[in-house]
């Protein structure tokens, strides 16, 4: 199987203090991978590092085959920041239309994304005036425009209703399924059992790295929350 | 940089701005009410009141475009919108080229407005053309919303962005020629003056009021505050970084 991100030996300094510790791992293209771990482990730092806008002290991220953040892989990439990083003062419709014309695409395109995403009938509000949750989806709804290769999403779910994570987690296969490789990161492990694969970063390291049957197959419990505390548990008993 | 995504820029933020009807209406409004304040300032003495307003009509879209444009882009940055941009095919330039034109075509409205209310309903007299004025406050709006896009990347707030006023802007208006002729200044005043762009825009407008058919010395004071504006875009390109810490 082709990987669609390998990264390797990856050392980010943020001031003085090291967030990531030489991360190694791979995201198997056509497929949903997690990235999972507390808040402040290094998750957004290795995202941006994917998505080539974070300066890296050392290491490689080669992603499709390019150097993150080669000009070419900017037509391939679509990228939800944690924020949502839309426009709170147009309406869902003039942001999606924006960020089709960044890829020279029209209307069509902008409107069927909004409609991925179940905001067809909020389209002409602005994003200001929306919900927390339905303003994350204007965002995720922005990065959809042009079917890119790889979606790096930074925890799209937070703040959605049980109904809607469902769907919008449903879409992720649908797209994984035609293709697209999706990297999503979540600090809720229930979301972590839909990932077709999972990251768990803790402290800037790379402390799991498989499917997630596997993982519950290795820690000998089927609640991946439990699963997480007794990865981390082995790890400090190894240290001490 | 591509035509296209620049055009879509320009257009995206002046949808911005049209949802923002405060704004617009200051934008439009406030100038006008400023030169009818120097109107009645200066109730009796025609001659003071043409020489000042037509400055001011120079200066005005210079001030509102650079406070206005530099906390536009601080928003890009601090929302997050900047970093998401950037990991899109859209260049750094069309993103400041968009800047530009947006908010140099709203300056040609509030400048024709405010030119307009000057000469019908104040009775400012200039030899020159009042076309002539708009044109110089049009260029002077470029330049403040480049100095103004060139700013905001060494601010985090917006308290910090609106401190780049008085350090950027008053200066200039100071030592413009508005208060005391330049060549009364100090020799080293007079170099400063002679520095700043804002100078060559004020020395323009001075011409107009005083011929009638444009002179040289306005074209090239033109120029120079055109190519100000070029500079300052070329150095916010440069404060623009895809990555960041």
């Amino acid at each position: 199987m082709d990987n669609a991100v390998e990264v390797r030996d990856l050392v980010v300094e943020r001031g003085k203090r090291t967030v990531l510790h030489g991360i190694s791992c791979d995201i198997p293209a056509g497929q949903v991978t997690g990235l999972l771990g507390p808040s402040g482990s290094g998750k957004t730092t290795l995202i941006r590092a994917v998505v080539g806008v974070q300066i890296v002290r050392s290491g490689t991220v080669m992603v499709l085959g390019r150097p993150a953040g080669s000009a070419p892989l900017r037509r391939e990439l679509g990228y939800v920041t944690q924020a949502p990083s839309v426009y709170a003062d147009l309406s869902v419709r003039e942001n999606a239309r924006y960020f089709a014309a960044l890829r020279g695409l029209g209307a069509t395109e902008a409107d069927r994304a909004i409609t991925d995403v179940g905001l067809a009938q909020a389209c002409n509000q602005l994003v200001g005036n929306l919900s927390g949750g339905q303003r994350s989806r204007a965002s995720l709804a922005c990065a959809l425009i042009g079917h890119p290769k790889l979606l790096v999403l930074d925890e799209p779910t937070v703040g959605q209703d049980p109904v809607l994570r469902a769907d919008l987690w449903a879409r992720f296969h649908e797209l994984a399924a035609g293709g697209t490789t999706l990297l999503v990161s979540s600090h809720v492990m229930d979301e972590a059992g839909r990932c077709d694969r999972l990251l768990l970063v803790r402290e800037g390291r790379l402390i799991g790295d498989d499917t997630p049957a596997a993982i519950r197959a290795r820690s000998g419990t089927d609640d991946l929350e439990e699963a997480f505390l007794r990865l981390i548990r082995q790890l400090d008993e190894v240290a001490a | 940089m591509s035509l296209h995504i620049t055009l879509a820029t320009a257009g995206r933020i002046l949808r911005q701005l049209r949802h923002d009807r405060r704004t617009v209406a200051l934008l439009l409004v406030v100038p006008a009410l400023l030169l009818a304040l120097l109107y009645f300032m200066y109730d009796g003495s025609g001659a003071t009141f043409d020489r000042v307003a037509l400055i001011m009509l120079g200066i005005f879209p210079f001030v509102i475009m650079f406070l206005v444009t530099s906390i536009a882009m601080l928003r890009e940055r601090t929302t997050g919108t900047l970093e998401r941009l950037l990991t899109t095919p859209l260049g750094k330039l069309d993103l400041l080229f968009g800047y530009g034109l947006a908010f140099g075509l709203a300056a040609a409205l509030q400048g024709a407005l405010a030119t307009g209310a000057a000469y019908w309903l104040l009775g400012l007299q200039t030899t020159g053309s009042a076309g002539l004025v708009v044109l110089i406050a049009v260029v002077n709006a470029v330049l403040g919303v480049a100095l103004g896009l060139f700013c905001s990347a060494f601010a985090r707030t917006e308290f910090q962005a609106v401190q780049f006023l008085p350090v950027v802007v008053v200066p200039q208006i100071l030592l413009c020629g508005l208060f005391v002729p330049r060549e009364q200044m100090v020799g080293w005043l007079e170099g400063i003056s002679n520095a700043l762009p804002l100078t060559y825009a004020v020395e323009a407008l001075a011409q107009v009021g005083i011929s009638a058919d444009p002179t040289s010395t306005m074209w090239r004071d033109l120029v120079v505050v055109a190519g100000a504006a070029v500079i300052a875009l070329v150095l916010a390109a440069a404060t623009l970084r895809r990555r960041t810490p």
